[in-house]
C-alpha cells in the first residue's frame, strides 16, 4: 500500500475522493510523522486533534456528497497567522500564551475548503530572519544533509523554515508561509520544494501577525506547483477587512495550468549576475533558461538597473514598517508583561519589551526607529521609498520587452546553522535576489532546479507581472516537468 | 553617519526597549554597519521621483461608519496580562 504521507495535495484530495484511503487515515499518518519529528522543530504547537476532526468531517461529507476543494487534505499552518483557539506566538516571547479569539483570514478559508491543522509551524521571530535562528522556541533544522560525511545541522532558509522543514520532511504535504522579502521562497530553494508569493493584495493580511505591511503577503508552500495552484486558490480572495486587499475574483489556476510556453519571453534580468556568484548557481540559472527554451520560450536579455538598491532599501522600509506594527507589543492587552518593582507605564512598556523581543527583532525595530526619527525620516525612509517607485519602474519597463523573469532563487544552498549568525549584514545578502520583487508586488515563485555537489537543493525563480500568478505557475510547471527533481532527504530524524 | 553609544540609547528609549550598557555598547557597531550598508542608496539620483505609498495600484475603500461587531468584551479582555472590572489594567500613571 501506498505510503500516504508521501503523497501530494493533489493526490491526497483525489485519492480520499475516489475512496482509495479515508481522510482518517491520511490524518493519522501525518500526526504520526509530526510526534515522530520532534528532531526538526518544525513545529511550535502541534493539533493532531485538529486534523482528525476535519477529517471525520470530511469521512462524513464524503458520503454525503458534500465535497469541498480541500476535503481530507490536512496541511501546517506558519504560526504567524492567528487561530482561533490555537496559541499563535509569531515564534516570541512577547506572544507566548497568545490565544486568538479569531481567525485570520486566510486561515479560515483554508478551514473552509475542508483542509484540517496539524499544528502551527516554527518559523524566525516575527518572520525577521532567513535562516529561522532567530525562533523563541528554538532554532528549526532541516532534514537535508551535505554528503561530504559531516553532520552539519543545516538552515531550513527563513522566515517560513518550519513550513519548507516539515514539507519536505513529509510531516505536511503543504503549510501556508508568508514572504516579506523571500522568506517562502528562500526557504522553499533550500528544501527542494516549491512555493509562490502572490501579487501584494491577493492574499488578506487580516490576522497575520504583521511584520511589514507594505511587502507582507501570504502564499502556499507545497512538493509540486500544482499543489500551490490548489493551495493558494483556496488562499486568495478579496477580504473587506483588509484596505489593501484587491477586489478581484481569484482565478481557476489549477484548471489552468499549462506548461506550454510557445510565444513567452522570458527575460533573464542581467544585473543579477551578481561577481561573487558561484558557479553552481550559475550552472543553474543556464539549465532553467534551457528548461523554459525547450518549453517553447523565448529567452531576452531584459536589465533592472536599479537592483543592487533593491537591498538596502528594504532594510529601511522594512525594519521602519516593523517599528512601527510592533509599536503594539506593550504588554498591556495581550502577550506577556515585564513590571519590575515601583516601575510606571513606561518602564513597563520598555521591560515588557526588552524581555519579550530577540535580539534580531530588536536590533530592526531600533534601525526603523532610527530611519523614522526626526532630522532623518527624509534622508533614509523618504529616499528608500523614492528608490522603490525607481526599482517598480524598472520591472516596468522590462514587461515591455518580456512576459516573465528568470534568476536564481538565492545565491547559495543552505547554509549550516551559526554560519552566519554572527554578521548580521551577510544573513541579509542571502535574500539579494527575492527582495525586488517584494518591493515591486509582484508575484514570484520558487521551484527547484537540481542539487549542488553537496547534494543539497537549488531553487529557480520565476517572477510575474501583476497579477500574473497562472504565467508564473506554467513557467514553474515547466521546470518541475524538466528538472525531474525527485531527490528528497534521507529520513535521520 | 555614525552613531555612538548616547545615540543609541537615545533609539533605545525612543523605542521603548530598555537596553543594558552592555548591549547598548554591542549595538554601536551592528547599528553602524547596517547603516553604513542601507547608506549607498544616497548615490541614487531621486530628482522627480515620487516616494512609492501603493506597491499595486488600489482605491482606498471606505465603509460606512457603522459597528460590525461590538459586545465582545470578553474576547476583548480574553488575552490581557491584568484585566480588572472590564478594564485593561496598568500601573498607575498619575501620582
Amino acid at each position: 500500500m501506498t505510503n500516504l504521507t508521501d503523497l501530494t495535495v493533489a493526490e491526497i484530495r483525489d485519492g480520499f475522493r475516489a475512496g482509495d484511503f479515508t481522510a482518517r487515515e491520511v490524518a493519522e499518518g501525518f500526526n504520526a510523522n509530526v510526534a515522530a519529528a520532534k528532531a526538526l522543530n518544525a513545529f511550535i504547537v502541534k493539533t493532531p486533534e485538529h486534523a482528525l476532526a476535519a477529517a471525520d468531517a470530511a469521512d462524513a461529507a464524503r458520503t454525503s456528497g458534500d465535497l469541498k476543494p480541500l476535503s481530507g487534505v490536512p496541511i501546517g499552518m506558519k504560526d504567524l497567522f492567528c487561530t482561533n483557539g490555537v496559541q499563535t506566538t509569531a515564534a516570541s516571547h512577547i506572544l507566548e500564551g497568545f490565544v486568538p479569539t479569531y481567525e485570520s483570514t486566510v486561515s479560515g478559508k483554508l478551514w473552509d475548503a475542508g483542509a484540517g491543522m496539524l499544528g502551527k509551524l516554527n518559523l524566525d521571530q516575527f518572520a525577521m530572519g532567513s535562516s529561522n535562528e532567530t525562533s523563541y522556541f528554538g532554532n528549526v533544522i532541516s532534514p537535508w544533509k551535505r554528503n561530504d560525511g559531516g553532520n552539519a545541522a543545516l538552515a531550513p532558509g527563513g522566515s517560513s523554515g518550519g513550513s519548507a522543514s516539515a514539507i519536505s520532511a513529509r510531516l505536511c504535504p503543504a503549510a501556508t508561509g508568508t514572504d516579506t522579502g523571500g522568506s517562502i521562497r528562500q526557504p522553499a530553494a533550500f528544501v527542494g520544494i516549491s512555493g509562490i508569493k502572490p501579487t501584494y493584495g491577493r492574499c488578506s493580511r487580516w490576522g497575520v501577525v504583521a511584520f511589514a505591511s507594505s511587502l507582507d503577503q501570504a502564499g502556499p508552500m507545497a512538493r509540486t506547483v500544482r499543489d500551490n495552484a490548489i493551495m493558494l486558490e483556496a488562499m486568495a480572495g478579496f477580504d473587506p477587512k483588509d484596505s489593501t486587499s484587491l477586489d478581484l475574483p481569484v482565478p481557476a489556476w489549477e484548471q489552468s495550468l499549462s506548461s506550454d510556453l510557445k510565444g513567452k519571453r522570458i527575460g533573464i534580468p542581467k544585473e543579477y549576475r551578481v561577481d561573487s556568484m558561484p558557479a553552481e548557481i550559475d550552472a543553474l540559472w543556464e539549465k532553467g533558461i534551457a528548461f523554459l527554451n525547450d518549453a517553447g520560450a523565448e529567452i531576452v536579455e531584459v536589465s533592472l538597473p536599479h537592483t543592487r538598491y533593491a537591498l538596502p532599501a528594504y532594510y529601511i522600509i522594512a525594519p521602519a514598517e516593523a517599528s512601527s506594527n510592533l509599536a503594539r507589543y506593550d504588554g498591556v492587552r495581550f502577550g506577556q508583561r515585564e513590571l519590575p518593582d515601583g516601575a510606571g507605564l513606561q518602564d513597563m512598556y520598555a521591560a515588557t519589551r526588552a524581555a519579550g523581543f530577540g535580539p534580531e527583532v530588536k536590533r530592526r525595530v531600533m534601525i526603523g526607529t532610527y530611519v523614522l526619527s526626526a532630522g532623518y525620516y527624509d534622508a533614509y525612509y523618504t529616499q528608500a521609498q523614492k528608490v522603490r517607485t525607481l526599482i517598480s519602474r524598472d520591472f516596468d519597463r522590462a514587461w515591455e520587452s518580456c512576459d516573465l523573469l528568470l534568476a536564481p532563487t538565492a545565491p547559495s544552498a543552505a547554509f549550516a546553522l551559526g554560519e552566519k549568525q554572527a554578521d548580521p549584514l551577510a544573513m541579509y545578502l542571502n535574500d539579494v535576489f527575492t527582495v525586488p520583487a517584494s518591493l515591486a508586488g509582484l508575484p514570484a515563485m520558487s521551484v527547484p532546479g537540481g542539487l549542488d555537489a553537496q547534494g543539497l537543493p537549488l531553487g529557480l525563480q520565476i517572477i510575474g507581472k501583476a497579477l500574473d500568478e497562472q504565467g508564473v505557475l506554467n513557467a514553474a510547471l515547466a521546470i518541475e516537468e524538466r528538472a525531474g527533481f525527485t531527490a528528497r532527504p534521507e529520513k535521520w530524524w | 553617519m555614525s552613531i555612538d553609544l548616547q545615540t543609541v540609547k537615545k533609539i533605545a528609549s525612543l523605542s521603548r526597549i530598555s537596553v543594558t550598557e552592555d548591549e547598548a555598547q554591542a549595538m554601536v557597531p551592528e547599528l553602524n554597519n547596517i547603516l553604513g550598508f542601507v547608506e549607498q542608496l544616497g548615490e541614487v539620483d531621486v530628482t522627480g521621483v515620487e516616494p512609492m505609498t501603493a506597491v499595486i495600484p488600489n482605491t482606498l475603500r471606505l465603509r460606512d461608519d457603522v459597528v460590525t461587531d461590538g459586545n465582545v468584551r470578553e474576547k476583548v479582555l480574553a488575552n490581557a496580562p491584568q484585566a480588572e472590572q472590564g478594564f485593561f489594567a496598568v500601573p498607575k500613571v498619575i501620582e
